[in-house]
């Protein structure tokens, strides 16, 4: 679960489906675990677009396409909405993501991702169209993150933007530290009030 | 400085600003459900953590719980229900079970018990906690491993919100509900109108609104992409609060009064986004999509679809652009969840069927947020008013929101819902969502077609 980032360069999914809420990445019915195992929820990851009622794999979406693959889910805008299940977060790092790069990400979804050692890239609206383009005329299109730099880079392109990440999530990203390090040693130092 | 609402909570709370980062946030009050902490806890054990304030956190079973006595809990969900309870007892953490008195939807029993206070931080691994805004308290879904950090620090770090105010000024037409102006304001706003703020609802129509209703509309802030949505604490709020199990009594009710009473946004405050819309504008909704956002007046044509963007949706819902939704056939009914599950939702729900019958072709799931609005609904002979009509009263639960249960609308079936979400297969797999008020769902169920419920009231 735990580990550090610093810039990964990868082909891409690419899905560039806007609304893509958390039931769709994994649906309700799969929340009925009580571990965290990432082969299951990665397995299951975007299960009923993936599969067919049958359970045969659907061949029309990106997942199926053996021409698509890598470390990086590239998505329309508003991804993650909806539900707060961290589920969501666990099936795409389950499956093997480690970057999702979207236009807008929605918070709850977001911060999931982070304490799950994904690490969201918002880009613009043109880059990311841009995006999709490139892919799509070659499957191999690799993208480059560099999470020192926070830049994002087609590499079809030579196009490059600045993306957001406060110092305190990239210092834990890099660093592969999480948020739950930080509040127990805080608690030593830091008082909080009484009940 | 001038203040908004949210700006107090949020100030009060705060242990450190860490630079370049999130803040860290003193949480009061965290709630469990079975669905969302399992993991969180074994994180807990994982690194030999306790629980660090274990009183200010309580637990219950909601989304799997079977909402007729006889059918047992799945072999899943019974494991989810069983790790709860063994980790409430592993950590000393208060349990509503199911059966018990106690027990109901989270969102519907926090407000109810007196749990969920004015000027409370109120977290649960649950997107909507934002219901419990409605009493003034800053409620926020999180996920499991931000439930974690509340377990093992009474804290959580966040990164601050924006502020927006929702005003709504004038009065509701007859038959609009809350549930009418939440879907009326996303369907202005889009899904994602309010990501990344904080929402305050203000204004006369929010101000004449019951607490239920505060609480149907706080509740689907979240279907905005707003994570909070507060509304001021007043008369209305206090009234509600008096007397409730958890709430505070005699000399502490008074100390508190004295500090919830200035929870409200200074005149002069500013926020980041301010939206208002008119009451009189607001007539009885649906939705015909596959997101919340996606809604007409329940008399309305579906919009031309000009860029194609609806074509996915539409081809799942088997409708088409610029179709009047009136008079379609519905298959089934669901009042109930963290949206509609309360005392006055039956009430309305009972007003239409009153005298009227239930139609053959629809089934009816009529499923009380929490034992104590069941005890309500009995006390207040509604039982027996659904009854007359041929509906039957079920045992609470979260049930067909989101299906984790036996409450399943089958693939290709239609369902008028007072839930919150219409997501593709939400309410069962190839189940077909159409979100409503309790008016709107219960002239459907006597109708068995979308009907507009001002012609019944």
């Amino acid at each position: 679960m735990k580990q550090k980032f610093n810039i990964i360069t990868s082909t891409c999914v690419p899905l560039p489906m806007e609304n893509v809420d958390t039931d769709q990445i994994i649906p309700a019915r799969f929340l009925k675990a009580t571990t965290r195992e990432e082969k299951f929820f990665g397995e299951n990851l975007f299960c009923d677009l993936r599969y067919n009622a049958d359970g045969t794999p659907n061949p029309d979406f990106v997942l199926n396409k053996p021409e698509y693959s890598g470390c990086i889910l590239v998505a329309g805008k508003n991804f993650g909405s909806g539900s707060s299940r961290e589920h969501a977060a666990w099936a795409i790092a389950g499956y093997g993501f480690r970057v999702v790069i979207s236009s807008f990400f929605a918070d709850i979804h977001k911060n999931n991702e982070l304490n799950n050692f994904v690490l969201p890239v918002t880009v613009s609206e043109d880059f990311l169209a841009e995006l999709f383009g490139s892919i799509n005329e070659n499957p191999k299109t690799e993208v480059c993150v560099n999470l020192p730099e926070q830049t994002v880079t087609n590499l079809a392109t030579g196009r490059s933007e600045h993306f957001p990440i406060n110092g305190f999530k990239k210092h834990c990203l890099m660093n592969g530290l999480d948020d739950i390090d930080f509040l127990i040693e805080s608690l030593a130092t830091h008082p909080i009030p009484r009940p | 400085m001038p203040k908004t609402l949210f700006d107090k909570i949020w100030d009060s709370h705060v242990v450190q600003e860490i630079p370049d980062g999130p803040t860290q946030l003193y949480i009061d009050r965290l709630y469990c459900h079975e669905v969302t902490t399992p993991q969180a806890f074994d994180e807990m054990r994982a690194r030999g953590l306790k629980c660090l304030r274990p009183k200010q956190i309580f637990a219950m079973p909601d989304h799997n719980v079977q909402t007729t006595a006889a059918a047992p809990l799945s072999a899943e969900g019974a494991v989810q229900v069983e790790a709860l309870r063994r980790n409430c007892q592993e950590f000393g953490i208060t349990l509503f079970d199911i059966g018990t008195k106690d027990n109901g939807i989270i969102h519907v029993v926090g407000p109810e018990k007196g749990l969920s206070l004015p000027g409370m931080t109120i977290m649960c691994g649950d997107s909507h906690t934002s219901t419990h805004g409605a009493v003034g308290a800053l409620a926020m879904g999180i996920g499991t491993s931000e439930v974690a950090q509340v377990l093992a620090s009474q804290c959580i770090l966040q990164q601050k919100p924006k502020t927006m105010r929702i005003s709504i000024e004038g009065q509701l037409p007859k038959g609009t509900t809350a549930k009418d102006v939440a879907l009326y304001i996303m369907a202005q706003m889009t899904t994602a109108g309010a990501t990344g703020y904080a929402v305050e609802y203000a204004g006369s129509a929010i101000r004449s609104m019951s607490m239920e209703g505060r609480l149907t509309l706080s509740n689907l802030t979240i279907e905005m992409g707003s994570r909070a949505g507060l509304i001021a604490p007043d008369e209305t709020t206090f009234e509600y609060l008096r007397g409730r199990e958890y709430a505070p009594k005699g000399e502490a009710w008074d100390k508190a009064m004295a500090n919830w009473k200035t929870l409200q946004s200074d005149a002069d405050a500013v926020f980041d986004k301010e939206v208002s819309f008119r009451a009189e504008d607001i007539a009885p909704r649906i939705t015909y999509g596959t997101n919340p956002g996606m809604g007409i007046a329940v008399d309305e044509q579906i919009p031309e679809d000009t860029d194609g963007g609806m074509a996915g949706a539409l081809a799942y819902m088997g409708f088409r652009p610029e179709q009047r939704l009136l008079g379609t056939p519905v298959d089934y009914v669901f009042l109930g969840a963290c949206t509609n599950g309360r005392i006055e939702d039956f009430r309305a729900f009972a007003s239409v069927v009153k005298g009227r019958r239930k139609a053959d072709s629809v089934v009816a799931w009529l499923v009380p947020g929490s034992w104590a609005v069941r005890q309500q609904i009995i006390d207040e002979g509604i039982d027996k008013v659904l009854q007359a009509a041929g509906f039957e009263l079920r045992l609470p639960s979260c049930s067909a929101c989101l299906a984790m249960n036996d409450d399943k609308v089958p693939a290709g079936k239609l369902c008028v819902s007072t839930s919150n979400r219409n997501f593709k297969g939400r309410q069962g797999p190839g189940s077909r969502t159409i979100l409503a008020s309790p008016l709107t769902a219960a002239a459907a169920a006597v109708t068995g077609v979308i009907t507009d419920p001002r012609t019944l009231l």
